[in-house]
């Protein structure tokens, strides 16, 4: 059984749509979202800001999760947990010992990277299926875990954490959710950058060969097990920095933030963006943002019933997610263009 | 011209007087979510998830509101009550009332339900000067007037019931080992530790055993509990587990002194399905009118609520005592918008809301009234004991009031 | 050690460990036709316990209404299988289960909304009177172990015994050579639905007397029936039984004997060991190991 399929390839970067060659479009895409992208919080509401800025987030969690399930083939439904230990690390340092808030950031990288890295070692006998009971099982225990008494003392136990959301430095004229939104924009491009170098590089190539046959990848000296083992730390890495900067956002970490309706909420948003793809993750952070404000906006009493509707035709509609949508429509135009 | 100018300055002089002499309801003034035609109100309500069962709380709201409106609404205003779904999640409760403050613009928010989604915007509440009114939780840190003036609670807080449950024990059954069931959060959390605090040591808790929402049954700790050798049983549990405890412990016959939290004391949602025969014996407090107990069958208050109930929400529950809480706090919203009369701003909502004296409502237990002050910030703090004879509760001994004292 | 207390928890182990045996036993039927865990398995089961409950409630004699919501879920599983899942055939692995995921929501939602959230009692065929005469397995709970092997016995002899149900493990382990011998792959599918929604139904009725229906009834059921199923090995429904029950027991005696973590943490412990007994053995404790040609 094909657990995770290969994407479909796009058209050669030299094929043309309206003269334009490929990679000039997809250069030219960037730009302007990033015009886009800068500009946002100059022209729109606070809370809409408030908003992109979770949604940006949840962008970075899904893409964590991407690279482990998309590139590497190993199917996670337990990243609310690695949002969660990261998002526990920065309330931490930033109230019990006063840590700048920039700080945490690379401190809740790190302590992801190790803990998935851990987790990826045993998880390595376990396939499909069996390794998604064994990550939802983690998803589940961790609320637990966080509840636990003895550790109340660090983690606020069910009361949680509350920390203050930073302001603006430097008295730049930017109130502090245009602040934040920024801050996290700024963070978010720098791991999509390397996410984007690490694919593109050998170590890229080697996770997508062992997803797509490991044992062929073990034959042409891939080390399969060291692979998949980092895959899973460098995955955890950035939904832990996802984890983070949503901890600093919302100013509120308790245990009930991260429950296993989180991990169903970051595998929906990467299938609906496109498995494998990174700039699909996008399109999936905005839609697990704001899917279910939708389908509540519809029905308050069956919001449940229309967000399952919306998911069912959107799966119709893009099977492959967002990214296979827009590549399809690409190779049409492209061959068409000729 | 002298004269001209001592004119002048006496009419000018003379309409200041008059303009400021004028009553202060003749001044109009609003705050974002406030006009001479409505009034808008921002509701946070878990009406999906593992909590969905509160939702319909803020159904019984809205259609209280729905009630208002058709008689006229309040001081000539109509209430624009906007409800948004949180799952019962901090950080979408972050979300959504950062949408009612900031995008809905509404007045105030309103019965926000459950500690952690409180929890989670108690500071931004506090720091927008928005009230974070009549909160849906018993936690007791909500009464806090000097750090979260914005903040106040509404219900009897559970670490005062604890307290009451504790003064019960103490004075009749002081040699009892105690055993508890608590879910593992901080509703649970909050009412053993009024239970702990009002004993002070002079019991002893021999068996804590918690368990969390995705249980399917509570059985393992029943049965635990019973092979501690506890004889008294202070039941801390959601109306689904309620009944299972309370059928359980039946089933294995165990027969403790049980006390059970005012969150599950329903006769309909509760002890029906768990047995009534099961439940005879049970103690607990109660300060409103559970509509399937036989003691209010011929009560005009209950009639005039199943009356609302049947026109503005034929759909709810009338076995849930979740209604009638809906009920009750919207009519004591309803009273403090009218003492604010025409000045509809959020300073003014906190003040009237902590200057509420002696309100009765018609589905708060006889005896039991609504006070507030500038420093007292719990607007129900009285509870009464009832007992369960197989049939219906029978209050007895005093209306009581638990030290808040934390 | 307090023996009798473990042997009340080993029982009471058993009680639960029969429920999450009988839904562990839907979830690898589904598994067995399509060859993945379907996440709305669950509020498949706790829609047909309402419909149930709801023609009891209009007046239908409790075995009429059992036996008709059974063939009512059999059908709409079918219905589901045919209109839903059809059209998106080829999609990804993924998809699929996201779209499990959508009918979750669905479900669980309109069960809200048609019979809204506060508990319900349900009847039960068995009555509540206790079998060992000391309260801690009651009739039901012994009757609902003895249903749940009944129909294991019953799917046994449906997989090894019947054409269907050689037809029907054929088209899940190898669709294309399935169709070569003449197999109608799609409807062989849908007859795994059928089959899965109707014991799901049947599950769901055992369950709702115990633990009172109401529809986030099955949430932490349908979590630990997948644990169990997993840790059975999701190719034998005898396993998945064993591991229904063997989670039961576990869970009960890790909470109540392991000291310091136990009482807090007795989800979490439960989870570990079936994590650790599946990185012993990777394909559950009676699964059959694949081996494939490279």
């Amino acid at each position: 059984m094909e657990a995770i399929p290969t994407p479909v390839r796009l058209p050669a970067a030299e094929s043309a749509i309206a003269g334009l060659s490929l990679s000039l479009w997809r250069r030219l895409a960037i730009g302007a979202g990033l015009v886009l992208a800068l500009a946002l919080p100059f022209v729109v509401k606070n809370f809409l800001v408030f908003q992109l800025t979770l949604a940006i987030i949840y962008a970075v969690a899904i893409l964590g999760l991407n690279l482990l399930t998309g590139f590497n083939g190993q199917f996670s439904l337990g990243h609310s947990a690695f949002y969660a230990i990261g998002a526990y690390t920065a309330a931490i340092m930033m109230d019990q010992w006063d840590v700048a808030y920039y700080w945490t950031l690379p401190a809740a990288g790190v302590i992801c990277l190790v803990t998935g890295f851990l987790f990826g070692l045993p998880a390595l006998r376990l396939e499909g299926v069996y390794l998604a009971l064994a990550t939802f099982a983690l998803a589940i225990a961790t609320p637990q875990i966080l509840k636990f008494s003895p550790l109340e003392h660090w983690t606020g136990g069910v009361q949680g954490i509350v920390i203050i959301k930073p302001d603006a430095p430097f008295g730049l004229p930017i109130n502090s959710d245009q602040w934040v939104y920024f801050f996290t924009l700024a963070v978010a491009v720098v791991l999509y950058v390397c996410a984007v170098n690490l694919v593109r590089s050998r170590t890229g190539r080697a996770m997508v060969a062992i997803r797509d046959n490991p044992v062929a990848a073990g034959a042409m000296g891939v080390n399969v097990s060291l692979y998949k083992s980092l895959t899973f730390g460098v995955s955890a890495l950035f939904t832990g920095i996802a984890g983070a900067l949503g901890a600093i956002v919302t100013g509120f970490v308790a245990p009930d933030s991260f429950t296993f309706a989180l991990s169903i909420q970051l595998f929906v948003g990467l299938v609906v963006g496109g498995v494998g793809s990174i700039p699909g993750t996008l399109f999936g952070g905005l839609f697990a943002l704001f899917a279910p404000n939708i389908a509540e906006s519809v029905s308050k009493g069956l919001a449940g019933a229309v967000y399952g509707v919306i998911l069912v035709l959107v799966i119709y509609v893009m099977p492959s997610g967002a990214a296979g949508l827009v590549r399809l429509v690409v190779s049409k135009l492209a061959r068409s263009g000729r | 011209m002298q004269l001209h100018r001592y004119g002048l300055a006496a009419t000018v002089a003379l309409g200041l007087a008059a303009m400021t002499a004028s009553p202060a309801a003749a001044q109009k003034k609003y705050d974002p979510g406030a006009s001479d035609t409505e009034i808008k109100i921002g509701n946070i309500n878990p009406y999906s998830g593992p909590a969905s069962a509160y939702g319909t709380i803020g159904k019984t709201i809205a259609a209280y509101f729905n009630k208002v409106n058709a008689e006229g609404g309040i001081n000539g205003r109509k209430i624009n009550f906007i409800s948004y779904d949180d799952g019962y999640s901090p950080p979408k409760a972050v979300e959504q009332a950062r949408k009612l403050v900031e995008s809905d613009e509404v007045l105030f928010l309103f019965q926000t339900l459950g500690t952690p989604s409180n929890s989670a915007i108690h500071k931004y509440m506090n720091a927008k000067k928005v009230p974070q009114l009549f909160v849906a939780t018993g936690a007791t840190k909500w009464g806090d007037p000097k750090n979260f003036p914005w903040t106040m609670g509404w219900q009897p807080n559970y670490q005062s019931e604890g307290r009451i449950y504790a003064k019960y024990l103490l004075e009749h059954h002081p040699q009892g080992k105690i055993g508890i069931l608590y879910q593992n959060d901080d509703y649970g959390k909050d009412y053993v530790k009024g239970l702990k605090d009002g004993l002070a040591g002079k019991m002893q808790i021999i068996s804590e055993q918690p368990y969390e929402t995705t249980d399917p049954t509570v059985d393992s700790q029943i049965i635990n509990l019973k092979a501690s050798g506890a004889d008294v049983f202070f039941n801390v549990t959601t109306p689904k587990f309620a009944a299972q405890a309370i059928k359980k412990a039946a089933e294995i016959g165990w027969t403790p002194v049980h006390l059970l939290n005012g969150v599950s004391n329903s006769v309909g949602s509760v002890l029906k399905p768990a047995g009534l025969d099961n439940s005879k014996g049970l103690l607990s407090t109660q300060y409103l009118k559970d509509p399937t107990d036989a003691t209010w069958k011929d009560d005009p208050d209950l009639k005039v609520w199943a009356a609302f109930m049947e026109k503005y929400y034929p759909d709810g529950d009338r076995t849930s005592t979740f209604t009638v809480y809906g009920y009750a706090v919207a009519q004591s919203l309803v009273q403090v918008l009218k003492q604010c009369g025409d000045e509809l701003t959020r300073a003014n909502v906190m003040k009237q809301a902590a200057n509420v004296k002696d309100l009765k409502l018609g589905m708060l237990l006889p005896g039991i009234a609504i006070n507030t002050s500038p420093t007292d910030f719990y607007p129900i703090k009285q509870l009464q004991m009832e007992r369960f004879n197989g049939e219906r509760w029978e209050l007895f001994g005093p209306v009581m009031s638990g030290d808040t004292g934390s | 050690m307090n023996w009798e207390l473990l042997l009340h928890q080993v029982l009471a182990g058993l009680a639960t460990g029969g429920i999450y045996a009988c839904i562990a036993l839907a979830v690898v039927m589904i598994y067995q036709a399509i060859d993945h865990l379907n996440f709305a398995q669950g509020e498949m089961a706790m829609f047909s316990t309402f419909i149930a409950w709801q023609l009891i409630e209009w007046g239908c004699p409790y075995w009429v209404a059992f036996v008709l919501t059974i063939a009512l879920s059999f059908v709409a599983g079918v219905a589901i299988e045919r209109i839903v899942f059809k059209p998106i055939h080829d999609a990804p692995v993924l998809s699929h289960i996201v779209v499990f995921i959508a009918l979750f929501s669905i479900l669980n939602s309109l069960a809200g909304w048609i019979w809204d959230y506060t508990i319900k009692n349900f009847p039960s065929p068995f009555g509540t009177r206790s079998l060992l005469g000391n309260g801690l397995i009651s009739a039901h709970d012994g009757g609902m172990i003895a249903v749940t092997l009944v129909l294991l016995v019953l799917l046994y002899l449906f997989f090894r015994h019947t054409r269907i149900g050689l037809a029907m493990r054929a088209a899940a382990a190898n669709p294309e050579s399935a169709r070569l011998a003449g197999i109608r792959v799609g409807w062989m599918i849908a007859l795994g639905w059928g089959m899965a929604a109707a014991i799901g139904a049947v599950a769901g009725m055992l369950i709702a007397p115990v633990v009172f229906l109401e529809p986030n009834m099955m949430l932490g059921i349908l979590l630990y029936g997948f644990a169990a199923a997993v840790v059975g090995g999701l190719t034998s429904p005898g396993g998945a039984v064993v591991g229904g029950f063997a989670v039961g027991v576990i869970e009960n005696v890790a909470g109540t004997f392991i000291p310091y973590f136990g009482r807090e943490l007795k989800l979490t412990i439960a989870l570990l060991l079936i994590v650790a007994v599946l990185l012993v053995k990777p394909s559950g404790l009676f699964g059959r190991t694949v081996v494939t040609r490279v």
